[in-house]
């Protein structure tokens, strides 16, 4: 029954996928259109779970029933009118915490991979454009910190800090910097050989100019992917630590946690705990099968250009 | 076979070096501590003479380098020091589980490496048919898991229906046959999650490798297409796949930390997890230590053993 039910909700969601790139393809600006003509279904599938994401994250209060930590009924309750899927450990309604875990879980994973972008990459174009000393010293300190595995130096990170929302950013921020310094760089070594980054430096510009105006616009596309891909690894992340109990805190309302804290009733065969886990990997799948589409896209642009 | 060992000597010696580093990082990441260990290990309890002692008796009185060296030269004896939350030596909490956590990453090492090369090397050999696809497809899905997902859905599968055991009572006393069936849902999570990168890989590893001329002579010549992938393909695929192998498996040091939580699995893992929250940060040291150096170790055989099945790659180093 629920193997039928799984197969009809996917033949659905394609469908719907279709629909939308249809529709899409009608209004969109006549230059976006060839991009939006090849898209798979894959991937208009994903951009739609992304845009339906965005939207309960933003609407959660309008959206829930319930306030997200108040306990409203007893513990455990099953699926019922009132309580759409039953009631938690502490007899709040899990709908609602479900509804604003898309505000906390995804809204901090987002947070930490801007912060962990903006810093790693910004220093990875700095050495690269510098070259010299300061790229040899960075460069060997990052991959003296890459040498030990992030979820590792992660915990070892939170055991010396202790566990808060703030401490967490920073701790998975600053792991995932260096894996961004790594690509920034090699990304920008092949742009900082060029004609046009030279005559930059002869009219006199200098490094935040050539980083911001002459750099950063040609290592965007590659950049925007691996941000995809970051944003995955930074999500599952966080959702681990928080599983473990090392992450999100409650009584915020947290993905993570909610499977962690509610996890005995999978033994009764109840299905309810997955949900929140189920909300994760459907998240992921949707980013990667968009990251893919553009991917491909890149290689696909190069080869024509070759 | 003098430019073989020099190749293996400089190897070793970068990886000595950076096992060196590691440590160093592990060690002085506590320095980065805002105050004093002792007063926040303390808390409320902290008064001078308590700070003092607990200094004193964690040896805080004595300069940061010196702390460093009897740290490193205790850890290669095997001695970690005591933990701070339960005062017991962390050798003692180390040795039961450090085996049963290899045990378990060797497990599903033995199960997921065949698989994945299999998979990869079929889904090469039909590229773009349904199976490579509906591969791929699900390659990509179980990358985007949590890993605790596919434990729970494993979990809710076999273990609800009785075939296996949903927790994992490991004792001294167990047989190896015991031990290989209380421990499949743990590993089969693992070998799930590892699976589908090693399978991607390796696919594209092959695929990359039958555009070559040699390859095109040997389709030409009329070989079957299974014989050009085995014969051809393979051997020379060898070096990216060992390279996939050691990544993978470094992969599952830190994919057991999760997995050994779902399944109460008394391993290496759950006892960090247990000390970052008691924020134990000797023990939570030392198993970091384990974990880095084992990751670091396998990336350099990974290392040693591509070079040696590509002697070109030996010029480049």
């Amino acid at each position: 029954m629920g193997w039928l039910f799984l197969a009809f909700g996917i033949v659905a969601a394609f469908g719907l996928a279709a629909l939308l790139r249809r529709a899409a393809l009608q209004l969109a600006p006549a230059e976006w259109r060839s991009a939006l003509a090849d898209m798979p279904l894959t991937a208009a599938f994903g951009l739609m779970v992304i845009a339906i994401y965005i939207f309960v994250a933003l609407a959660a209060p309008l959206l829930a029933p319930f306030p997200e930590r108040e306990v409203v009924g007893s513990q455990f309750q099953p699926w019922s009118l009132q309580h759409w899927l039953g009631t938690d450990r502490l007899g709040r309604d899990m709908a609602s915490r479900l509804i604003y875990g898309a505000r906390n879980t995804v809204g901090i994973a987002f947070a930490t991979t801007a912060l962990a972008f903006i810093v790693g990459s910004l220093l990875g174009l700095w050495a690269a454009l510098r070259g010299g000393w300061l790229d040899q010293t960075l460069s060997r300190f990052v991959d003296a910190l890459m040498a030990i595995p992030s979820l590792i130096f992660s915990l070892l990170l939170l055991t010396i800090f202790g566990t808060s929302v703030l401490t967490l950013i920073l701790v998975i921020a600053a792991v995932d910097a260096t894996r961004v310094y790594r690509i920034a760089r090699s990304v920008a070594q092949g742009i900082v050989v060029m004609d046009y980054i030279e005559a930059a430096r002869l009219r006199g510009e200098g490094s935040w100019y050539l980083i911001r105006r002459e750099i950063l616009p040609n290592a965007l596309a590659p950049l925007v992917a691996e941000f995809g891909l970051r944003f995955c690894f930074v999500f599952l992340t966080i959702s681990s630590l928080s599983f473990l109990g090392l992450g999100i805190q409650p009584p915020l309302a947290d993905w993570g946690s909610m499977v962690r804290e509610n996890a005995t009733l999978i033994t009764f065969g109840d299905i309810t705990p997955l949900l929140p886990a189920g909300a994760i990997a459907l998240l992921t799948v949707a980013v990667n099968f968009v990251v893919d589409w553009q991917l491909y896209r890149a290689s696909g642009l190069k080869e024509q250009a070759g | 076979m003098a430019a073989l060992i020099r190749m293996i000597a400089q190897r070793l010696a970068l990886g000595v070096l950076t096992l060196f580093i590691v440590s160093v990082v592990i060690f002085f990441a506590t320095e980065l501590l805002p105050g004093d260990l002792a007063s926040t290990l303390l808390g409320q309890a902290a008064t001078p003479e308590t700070v003092a002692a607990l200094r004193r008796q964690l040896g805080l009185d004595l300069p940061a380098p010196v702390r460093y060296w009897n740290w490193l030269t205790g850890a290669l004896q095997g001695d970690f020091g005591v933990s701070l939350a339960n005062r017991r030596p962390i050798a003692d909490l180390i040795a039961a589980r450090l085996g049963n956590t290899i045990f378990l990453a060797l497990y599903a090492a033995a199960l997921a490496v065949p698989l994945a090369l299999i998979l990869g090397i079929l889904a090469a050999l039909w590229r773009n048919s349904v199976f490579d696809r509906a591969a791929n497809a699900g390659a990509l899905t179980a990358i985007s898991f949590p890993e605790f997902f596919v434990a729970y859905i494993l979990v809710l599968w076999l273990a609800q229906s009785g075939y296996f055991p949903s927790m994992v009572r490991i004792s001294p006393v167990s047989t190896f046959g015991e031990k290989l069936y209380m421990a499949f849902l743990p590993a089969l999570t693992l070998t799930l999650v590892v699976t589908a990168h090693m399978m991607r890989m390796t696919r594209a590893a092959i695929i990359n490798l039958m555009a070559q001329p040699y390859i095109e002579m040997a389709r030409l010549k009329g070989m079957s297409p299974l014989r050009i992938v085995l014969r051809h393909a393979l051997p020379n695929a060898l070096a990216p796949i060992i390279n996939v192998i050691a990544i993978n498996l470094a992969y599952l040091i830190t994919g057991v930390v999760v997995v050994e939580v779902v399944f109460v699995y008394p391993g290496l893992g759950q006892l960090m997890v247990d000390s970052v929250s008691k924020r134990d940060i000797a023990v939570v040291q030392a198993i970091a230590l384990i974990f880095a150096s084992a990751y670091v170790l396998l990336n350099l055989t990974a290392d040693v053993l591509s070079t040696l099945t590509n002697p070109r790659l030996m010029s480049k180093g």
